[in-house]
Order: structure tokens, then sequence, then C-alpha cells
């Protein structure tokens, strides 16, 4: 048994295979490791050792009786994994980092979980994340801020902070998160860890608690982007359940099997490379394209001209269905109910006690949106523009297999660095929001250090279900640099 | 910083939409359609922030689009049909459980009519 290297998916699989670890030793590997470091770090809001254990027994038996009968043993049999505390877990509380959710135990799996579960997973606890993935910093969240593995005055990005944060500090091996505006790919950077925002459509919303229906996807973090995928092709796949899921097969062969990346055209976008980005954010950027080039990649320049439309856009549009779906919470079916007085003060104090500052904000941002008058000048106007933005990708993809850019204009900032203003943080999320706004997969993975020694993220996007090629590029740079595989000592 | 944002945008803008500045009735209106009981301070905070941000957004106005289709969603038109056959869902026990208040397996609520 050899528990100094496991921690990566592949690593822990093939010890498991091999029977040279059970999924009990595997579990309590990293539940030491949560417990040694998780009051540093807060990664979870909903820990949950009892629970890892039990179904790591159950993975052990189940491994031992399906091989006695010769039996298929399922791809991640026994395999430990940490998931966003917005996605439903049967059993588990899920609080979506919201005070109005603090009890809500939902009574169903989201699909992208049961299929894991049914994939062999053991459920080590729900992540962190803003007030209903609201948020990039996951300092929005209700149960306390997470902190950066790597530097912990530091945010560890949001939304999916809390699972980018426990890939980063070894307490799982991969971990789901979501993405609506860059809350996958934004948290990975930020923690030096790789993750995908999956194309729209490609994995079930169904139990993921929702936020922007239009935008919200739901993806994975790792260590390396060959676990990533590893995952991924697990989830994915049309549901019965989610009228916006895509009945497109996900291809057979991983990206380890393809390992030339020769002859496929990388498009870079000028205009992500902007005036008051980090310097060594666009070094670092430069740098991993070369890497590309030198691999084989043909590059070249491509535009995005309506880039700088994406955040504005992005703050009507995703707002404006947040107000939609959270109207949900009114205290009836779910969810916290402040008052039995009157039907009216049931519903405005429930919210108005139950939601904190950014949520809240986002409600009334989206409400005015789309509220009479203002409708098509707002809402309207923006759904017009995300056409424009849509188009500029699929022109670009006429060109180019993929667009390499950085996935945000800094490395980690302080906890606390953007105190109350929100339009600062907004602005975090410049580079992210064009592929939720085009439906477009991305995929984040580590590419080097700043002077401080943070991690920089770049991003790969993709066309419409081509996350193949994504993990292609991806895999092949990690086979030739090493960023991937330097962590935090926390 | 508000007067700031103002004349940054003035250049540029066609005026659909001026210089946004909320009024606090309208921050009032706006949280009453959105069901939301906010604190005074919050109003206020809420009055700063979303003409802040409403500022922002206003240079959307500079693109013309009038022949520009919306996108509402980014996957093909089509229509989402599966077949019509009975499924057992939760039970209600189960449905309920999650409810602040059930009464003879339904939510209770306060008087809807007086």
């Amino acid at each position: 048994m050899s528990l100094s290297s496991p921690f990566t998916v592949k690593d822990s699989l093939t010890l498991l295979s091999i029977g040279d670890l059970s999924s009990l030793e595997l579990t309590d590997h990293f539940l030491s490791k949560i417990e040694e470091n998780e009051s540093a770090i807060h990664a979870f809001i909903t820990p949950t050792p009892e629970l890892a254990r039990r179904m790591a027994k159950q993975a052990d038996q189940k491994r031992a009786q399906l091989k006695k009968n010769d039996e298929t043993i399922p791809p991640l049999l026994g395999l430990p994994m940490a998931i966003k505390d917005v996605l439903c877990v049967e059993g588990i509380r899920a609080t979506c980092g919201s005070k109005i959710l603090e009890d809500f135990v939902p009574p169903f799996n989201a699909t992208a979980v049961q299929k894991l579960l049914d994939a062999g997973i053991v459920v080590l606890g729900k992540t962190n994340t803003d007030e209903f993935a609201m948020g990039s910093s996951t300092e929005n969240s209700a149960y306390g801020v997470t902190h950066n593995p790597w530097d912990i005055d530091r945010v560890p990005g949001g939304s999916s902070g809390g699972s980018a944060a426990a890939v980063a500090a070894k307490f799982a091996p991969a971990a789901l998160g979501t993405d609506t505006g860059g809350s996958v790919r934004q948290p990975a950077s930020f923690c030096g860890v790789s993750g995908l925002k999956p194309t729209y459509g490609r994995v079930s919303r169904y139990g993921l608690i929702a936020y922007g229906s239009s935008l919200d996807s739901l993806g994975v973090l790792a260590g390396n982007v060959e676990d990533v995928e590893t995952i991924f092709r697990l989830m994915a796949g049309f549901d019965e359940k989610d009228a916006t899921s895509i009945d497109k097969p996900v291809p057979k062969q991983g990206c380890a099997e393809d390992v030339s990346i020769k002859g496929l055209r990388i498009g870079v976008p000028e205009e992500y490379f902007i005036t008051g980005m980090q310097p060594a954010v666009e070094r670092k950027v430069r740098e991993a394209i070369s890497v590309f080039e030198s691999l084989g990649a043909e590059i070249e320049v491509t535009s995005l001209p309506h880039t700088q439309y994406a955040l504005p856009v992005y703050y009507l549009i995703a707002p404006a269905e947040a107000s939609a779906n959270l109207a949900r919470y009114d205290g009836v079916r779910f969810g916290l109910r402040a008052t039995n007085e009157d039907l009216i003060s049931m519903f405005t104090q429930s919210r108005g006690f139950g939601f904190g500052p950014e949520v809240k904000r986002r409600i009334m941002l989206g409400t005015y949106a789309l509220s009479a008058g203002y409708y098509e000048a707002y809402y309207g106007q923006a759904q017009k523009v995300r056409t424009l933005i849509k188009q500029d990708f699929e022109k670009a993809f006429e060109r180019v297999d993929a667009i390499a850019a950085p996935v945000a204009p800094t490395t980690a900032f302080r906890i606390g660095g953007h105190g109350d203003d929100p339009l600062a943080m907004y602005l975090e999320d410049v580079f992210t929001l064009p592929a939720n706004l085009a439906g477009v997969p991305g995929l984040a993975f580590p590419v080097g250090f700043d002077q401080e020694q943070l991690p920089i993220g770049m991003q790969l996007m993709g066309n419409h279900f081509d996350e193949r090629t994504l993990f292609r590029l991806a895999h092949a740079y990690q086979q030739s640099t090493d960023w991937h595989l330097q962590f935090p000592l926390v | 910083m508000q007067t700031e944002n103002h004349n940054h945008h003035e250049a540029d803008q066609i005026d659909i939409i001026p210089c946004m500045s909320l009024t606090l009735q309208e921050v009032e209106h706006i949280a009453q359609l959105a069901r939301l009981q906010l604190t005074d301070e919050e109003k206020a905070l809420y009055q700063q922030q979303l003409s802040d941000i409403l500022d922002h957004v206003a240079q959307l106005q500079q693109l013309d689009t009038s022949d520009i289709p919306p996108t509402s969603s980014v996957l093909p038109p089509r229509t989402m049909l599966r077949e019509d056959h009975p499924k057992k869902g939760l039970e209600p026990k189960q449905a309920l459980k999650n409810s602040a208040s059930k009464e003879k397996d339904q939510f209770r609520v306060p008087p809807v009519l007086d």
C-alpha cells in the first residue's frame, strides 16, 4: 500500500483495482487530510465522514462480491469525491450556501450524482459555495469563507470555491462543481487545479438547484484533465428529466489514447488580453500557447469582437433568470419560513431574512430588468447582444478548433479585497462569461505561478459538444509540463 | 463614483435609457415586486449599487440590434415531449418532509382569504 501517491483519480482507481488499497483505506486517507487541515481551509459546508466510511465499506464488499462472480466492476467503485452544495444528494442537506435552505434535505439525487453513485463513488461531503452560486470568491456563503490552500489569506475563487480548495488541499481526488458564469473555471484557476465547464445541455441539470437556467452547467474539478475527463464522461448524456439535456453520444475514446495534437488549430483572441490585467497572467498564458505551438498545434490570432459586452449581458440575463428561479423560496414547500402572521409577510420576511446580500441584489436587479417598461430595453437588448456573442464563437470556430485565453485577469485576490463593490467583483468574471452565454465548453488548467506563488490558469474553449478536442490539447500540455503536479503545502 | 460613470458613458449613449439613478421609491417598488423585505440600510445600499450596475449595463445601448434576433437558449429550437406514461413520483410524506408546516398530507399556510 502506498498512500503517499494516490491523490489523483487515476492512481486511486489503479490501486483499488489491483487490490493494493481498499476503498475504506483510501477514504480514511482523504478523511484524515480533511481532519488535519479543514479548520484552516473550510472547504466543506457539510462533511459526511460517517457516510463516507459506510459507503467505502459497501464498495469494498461489492468489489469482493463482483470479483468472486467474475462480474464487471463499476468504473469508479470506491472512489471518494466531494460534491458542491448546490447539487442534490438524497438524504444529505443541500444548503446552496444559503440560510434559506439551512434544513433542506433533498428527497432525490441529481441525475449527475445518481450516475456517479451508480459508477461507485463515495461521498466525502458537500462543499462550500457562494450563496446560490452567485459570486466569484465563495465569500458570499452563509456558512463562512473558504480559504485558498496556496495562501489562506486569499479567496479560492467562486462559486465552486469549496470544491476547488478541496482538490488543491488533497481532501478529495475530484469534486463536482457548477459553472453559470465561470464558477468551475475561475476557482480551478485560483487554486491551481483543472476544471471543466461542459457544453450547455451535455450534462443533465436535474437536481442542480437552479440559478440561471439558460446558463447553468454542471462540471468537474480534479488534479489533472485526464481525471476530469474520466468523471465527465460518466455523468454526461441525455436525461429525460431535463428537457435541455441533449442526446449526443459521449466519445468513447479518452484523451490519453490520442496524444498527438499536430495540426490542431488554436485561436488566440486579442480581446482577452486587456490593459489592466495582471502582467504575469498574460505572460504565463502566452508561454503556454507557445508550448502548444511546440507540440505541433497551429496558433493564429482570432477575434471575438463582442467580448466586452459579455459582462453587461450576463449581469442582466443571469439575475433575470435568478429572480424567476428563486421565486420558489416562499416558505411554503421547503426552506425557511420566518413567520405565519399572514401570507405576504410570510413571503417577504422569509425571503428578506433567508437570502444574503448578493442574492437579494441579483433578485432586485433581475426583477427590475424584467419589469414593465424596462423589459425590452434591458432584458430584450441583452438577449440580442447575446446572439452577437454567440455568433462571434460560431465565426471563430469556422477557422479554429479551440480558443485559448486566460481564465481571469488576476490571480487569487485577498479575502475582503473587493469590499462592498459588486461591480469590481463582477469584473473578475470578464473572461469566463462568454462561454456560458454562447453555451460552449471551457476547460481550465494551471500554466504557472505569479511572483507570489499563486497559481495562474488558462482556459481552452471549444465548439459545442467538442469537449474532446479540449481534453486532447490540455492533456498533451500536461504531458509535457508539470504545473498540474504542484500542490500547496497546506 | 456615480458622477464619473455618468460622464464616462455619456458620449456613446443612445438616449433610450438615460444614465440611471434609481429613486428610493423605485427600489421599494422592485422589492415589493420581488416579495423581499428590506431594511432601510439595505434600501439605501441597493439604491446606490443598482444605479451603478444599471449605469454599467447601459453600454449595451451603443449596439444597433434592430436586425438581431434574441437568444433565449443556445440550444437549437425543438419540442421536447416524452411518452405520456404514468410514473411514480415522490410519496406525499417525502414531498412534505421539508415543509415548515403541514397538516394531513398538505402544506399549511396562513389564511389566503379572510
